[in-house]
């Protein structure tokens, strides 16, 4: 299969992200659509990775976890952009929207990249020899997974959704500095750890299970935020409005 | 208004920090390893505490005691027969991919004598995955790397 094939999944989560501003209520209609691309994509990646692409020849066996590292990484790093996306935007206009969804971005990020991390342990032993070193990469990564848990923390520090909603924000949008760190470390420092690959250094078998994996990362990203998000607007409602005002029968426990 | 100051305020320690990670001196202070031409400058200051030496496994230099248990080793600036280099004696079995022009890093310290002792050694993989080649053995495809950038020497 050549590697370009898998692409044309991305045409449905990039497509109805652009649709979003527009359709506010798409998701409630399509979410099932992305999960179950989510399914497929992760399935034929992990099948392909597994079964189909041959061992590197300097790595062996082990470059198969290349397509589930690599894709949890890069969605976990995309999902703690996008709280920063969402604290700026809730900084600038008040929008319940943003802090929601920045409370469900970071919240999904933080599982993505201690997941990513946990694998890239896994394969570092093998490789390195260690699973564990000091090295800018690991570190930086260290650190992300500390902030959003502290980001996390923060937000149960208060019962006053206005100012959890700004304290988190500040934190969200100084949190740039972590993903661009992350991202940039191998190149800027001397590291233990590879820099990025590119289609160009990974051979074709590995790219294609990849790209499969990666896509179905990115769905299935997409549809726990959106169901996180929902249950952040629903706490969020009731906080503004006190249950009884809700339609809660009275007195009932 | 008071959430745009702390927007603008956020924004700008964050450019400064990254500033600072990107183009400070950080880099000096936190480095993760020493190349073997760093190591060899810090002349003194060197010998003694535990460090990591980073480089390259000069061609030629792997060599084992007669059962497998101890080895030494050249880890080299870059492929170069002119580069620096240290030796290396290791007590450490390494990972699989332990080879002649492979990146390395190694924790241990420097002694008076000129070894670098180790613990643990480490082996980095570059940012290049090939496929097996029909007809080459391991040992033609391995002398094709030394060829290569190994990612170490960056």
């Amino acid at each position: 299969m050549p590697s370009w094939v898998p692409l044309v999944l991305l045409l449905v989560p990039v497509g109805i992200c652009l649709a979003l501003p527009f359709k506010r209520d798409l998701l409630d209609k399509v979410w099932l659509v992305l999960a179950a691309e989510a399914v497929f994509g992760i399935g034929v990646g992990t099948y392909l990775a597994l079964f189909s692409v041959p061992p590197e020849r300097d790595m062996g066996e082990v470059v198969r976890i290349f397509a589930a590292h690599v894709p949890q990484v890069q969605n976990a790093l995309l999902a703690v952009v996008l709280n920063f996306g969402c604290s700026l935007w809730f900084l600038i206009r008040k929008s319940w929207v943003a802090d929601s969804l920045a409370e469900s971005s970071a919240e999904v990020g933080l599982y993505l990249g201690a997941v990513g991390t946990a694998l890239g342990a896994i394969w570092a032993k093998p490789t390195w020899g260690v699973y564990w070193t000091w090295d800018p990469r690991l570190t930086s990564a260290a650190v992300m997974l500390i902030y959003y848990a502290g980001y996390l923390a923060l937000r149960r520090f208060t019962d006053n959704p206005d100012t959890r909603a700004t304290w988190s924000a500040a934190l969200g949008t100084f949190g740039i500095v972590i993903p661009v760190t992350v991202y940039k470390s191998v190149v800027w420092m001397k590291s233990m750890h590879q820099v990025q690959s590119s289609p160009e250094t990974v051979y074709p078998q590995l790219v294609t299970a990849f790209r499969f994996s990666a896509i179905g990362f990115l769905c299935l990203m997409i549809v726990f935020i959106y169901q996180r998000y929902r249950i952040a607007q629903e706490q969020l409602k009731r906080e503004v409005a006190p249950p009884e005002a809700l339609g809660a029968p009275q007195g009932a426990a | 208004m008071k959430n745009i100051v702390i927007a603008a305020v956020a924004l700008v320690l964050a450019a400064g920090a990254l500033g600072v990670i990107a183009f400070g001196k950080l880099g000096e202070n936190l480095v993760y390893y020493w190349s073997p031409s760093q190591l060899l400058a810090q002349g003194d200051k060197a010998i003694g505490p535990t460090i990591r030496l980073g480089g390259v496994v000069a061609a030629g230099s792997i060599a084992w005691n007669a059962n497998k248990t101890h080895l030494d080793f050249k880890v080299a600036d870059g492929m170069l027969p002119t580069a620096s280099f240290v030796t290396v004696s290791s007590n450490e079995i390494p990972p699989q991919m332990f080879r002649e022009g492979i990146g390395v890093v190694v924790e241990g310290t420097y002694d008076k004598s000129g070894v670098f002792r180790t613990n643990r050694l480490m082996v980095n993989h570059s940012n290049k995955y090939r496929p097996p080649q029909e007809g080459q053995s391991q040992e033609e495809w391995q002398k094709s790397l030394l060829e290569e950038e190994p990612q170490a020497t960056k």
